[in-house]
């Protein structure tokens, strides 16, 4: 039943890149044994520190690299699987998913006029019989995400980092995409643009009904925005859950200590809120600690969490935890509040 | 007597870049003044000219830039016409500044150590292996582990957050009475970010010094400061503390900001933009530099700039709006 629902599945995807280290070759995890699913319409924000593999998941979907491992599986049909060896030619795919970059500076190539970006990909499809087709559908899109039509025959470095991003969006949306990959698409604009973007990307959804997985490190951006919510770490995922339920009842120590870093925009509540500091920086994903990624850093870590890394459990419908120790630290917790 | 009371007074500051394209008026007459031991958040979208402000403070401007209005006094004394030697003692010793991206302002070819022991011996007669102790000490007091094996490592050999320690502990070297904090964490992942506020809000308390935070993060600016300036377009727009800037906004730049940004209560509602582009420098309006993006302008706004209207003690605003609701209460009253 739930099978069905789904557009977008990803199961044990894995993706290792090779680095080398004096004479040998070793593999850097970036992405390591990460399952998730995305319904339609739905937004799934991803979130994590630098160096997590947030954006290796999210441009390994759109298969702009070559996955080590895994299965992904889009709209009902199986794009890639390791096992059975199926391996499709993405070019058909791409004309339902797409993808939004973070710097909108850099992704736009600054020779082009904003029409030819935009109508680049319904060239490469061929989605337009006349040349006044390929025009009213560049105007059209222009105007989905609030840009001028006489906007069209300039270029990109005309434009302010918010319009700019304006455009990346409209690139994505010319192929009428079921699922859009936005890797930090706000993290680059000022604080009051950002609303802006934010906004135009919840209109489309209720508009059009593309589902999206938001890449971003600022919680609260992408707890506003999404539906549920995955925390990665060292290429890992640990806890995914609804954005609220979340955001209110963390389960697992690192999400607890990523949500209290989080400075709230409130004197009141950053007075009261009392952060759990995180010791030390993120391991290097080359020397990976042993079982849970985390444990160098946890402040509940015990011996068994070195030999084994915890698989994702549900704890309540539609929560999933990946610790060793979910009751212990409940507990504890518990005693905390108590005293 | 009153001069005494703060460590430093900027008044009517005005700064200049003179680019190709014409006189760029990046600061416009912004006054503030600091107390001992406190914190100042400046808070500002790019292009409020809050980074130029503390970089006139240090007179590191870019070359084509120049002060060419009002005063900086350090301790009733105007540094503003302090000669470059003056200005070298001054740097480093009374104030110093810490950057935004710890990554490019170190200087990779020099390990840490001799790049900290430089700016030791610089403003002491310490010998080097003196400063080289000392740099040990303010290694372990910003919470580098290992301090002497980090001291003999390149700046790459660092984490992001290891290096804005090595910053901040070279910005300590001399004890400064002032800090200037331009961005320093927003090149930073949040679980760092946290390390670092909590960071220099303990050596704050152990070293007395007052923090000069410059950010456009509401939130870092929420848990930090005990006084905020909302600047835009080169202008303060709003002062007051923490709590009159967050829960009694009085300018409508102030109040189209907080109500943009994703907040707890406002998880489940639209966020409301604040309309427009921010400003450009070059093509200021003659008014408020706000009037293009506001949705309450008024005829006045577009042609005078509004001046700074009282609302409480700790509370002052310069927005046109103010002005008219006191003149409709006078009005009833």
């Amino acid at each position: 039943m739930s099978e069905e629902k789904y557009l977008l599945e990803v199961e044990h995807l894995k993706q290792y890149f090779p680095v080398k280290e004096g004479f040998s070759k070793v593999p850097l995890k970036a992405v390591d044994d990460v399952s998730f699913a995305i319904k339609p319409g739905e937004t799934l924000g991803l979130v994590g520190e630098s160096g997590c593999g947030k954006t290796t998941v999210g441009r390994t979907l759109l298969r702009l690299y070559q996955p080590t491992a895994g299965r992904i599986t889009f709209d009902g049909e199986v794009l890639f699987d390791s096992e059975k060896k199926i391996d499709v030619d993405m070019q058909l795919y791409r004309k339902k998913m797409q993808m939004v970059f973070q710097d909108p500076y850099s992704s736009l190539d600054p020779r082009m006029t904003v029409e030819d970006i935009i109508g680049e990909p319904l060239d490469v499809h061929k989605l337009y019989s006349s040349k006044a087709e390929r025009r009213d559908k560049i105007l059209s899109l222009m105007e989905t995400v609030g840009l001028n039509a006489e906007h069209a025959m300039r270029y990109a470095h005309e434009f302010s980092g918010g319009q700019r991003q304006r455009i990346g969006i409209a690139r994505a949306l010319a192929v009428n995409p079921k699922f859009i990959v936005c890797d930090e698409p706000v993290s680059a604009l000022d604080v009051s643009i950002q609303a802006q973007v934010v906004n135009m990307f919840e209109e489309l959804q209720e508009k059009l009904g593309i589902a999206y997985l938001f890449i971003a490190h600022d919680l609260l951006v992408v707890r506003h925005i999404s539906d549920r919510i995955a925390v990665m770490y060292l290429g890992h995922i640990m806890e995914i859950a609804d954005s609220d339920e979340l955001n209110e009842n963390p389960i697992h120590p690192y999400t607890h200590s990523l949500l209290s870093a989080v400075p709230i925009p409130d004197p009141n509540i950053a007075r009261q809120s009392k952060r759990i500091i995180l010791e030390g920086d993120v391991p290097s994903p080359l020397k990976m600690p042993s079982g849970c990624p985390f444990r160098t850093r946890c402040p509940y870590a015990q011996e068994d969490c070195a030999k084994v890394m915890p698989a994702l459990k549900e704890v309540s419908p539609g929560h999933s935890v990946a610790c060793h120790h979910i009751e212990d630290i409940s507990r504890i917790k518990k005693g905390v509040l108590l005293n | 007597m009153e001069d005494k009371k703060y460590i430093l007074e900027v008044n009517d500051l005005h700064t200049s870049f003179f680019t190709d394209a014409g006189e760029v008026n990046a600061v416009n007459g912004v006054s503030f003044k600091l107390e001992p031991g406190k914190t100042l958040g400046i808070v500002g979208e790019s292009g409020s000219g809050k980074s130029v402000t503390s970089y006139s403070i240090m007179q590191i401007l870019a070359q084509t830039g120049r002060i060419t209005g009002g005063e900086v006094l350090y301790k009733g004394q105007d540094i503003t016409k302090y000669s470059e030697k003056e200005m070298q003692k001054f740097r480093g010793s009374k104030c110093s500044i810490i950057f935004q991206d710890p990554m490019t302002s170190l200087n990779p070819v020099f390990t840490v150590g001799y790049q900290l022991e430089e700016a030791i011996m610089l403003h002491t007669n310490k010998t080097r292996a003196q400063a080289k102790e000392r740099a040990i000490e303010l290694l372990s007091l910003v919470g580098v582990n290992d301090p002497e094996k980090r001291l003999k490592q390149y700046p790459h050999e660092h984490s992001g957050g290891m290096r804005q320690r090595d910053m901040i502990a070279m910005a300590l070297a001399c004890e400064p009475d002032i800090l200037i904090a331009d961005e320093p964490t927003t090149a930073l992942d949040v679980t760092i970010q946290a390390q670092i506020l909590e960071l220099m809000q303990k050596l704050q308390k152990k070293l007395g010094m007052a923090i000069i935070m410059v950010t456009h993060d509401l939130g870092v600016i929420a848990s930090m400061c005990d006084e905020i300036i909302v600047m835009y377009g080169g202008r303060v727009c709003e002062r007051g503390t923490a709590d009159d800037i967050f829960y009694a906004p009085a300018h409508e730049y102030t109040k189209g900001l907080l109500r943009s940004i994703p907040r707890v209560e406002n998880m489940n509602q639209k966020l409301v933009p604040i309309g427009g582009t921010p400003i450009n420098l070059l093509n200021m309006p003659k008014g408020c530099a706000f009037c293009p993006r506001c949705d309450e302008a008024m005829k006045i706004c577009l042609s005078e700039v509004p001046d700074e209207l009282r609302i409480s003690d700790s509370h002052l605003a310069s927005c046109w709006m103010n002005v008219k609701e006191l003149f409709e209460s006078n009005k009833e009253a």
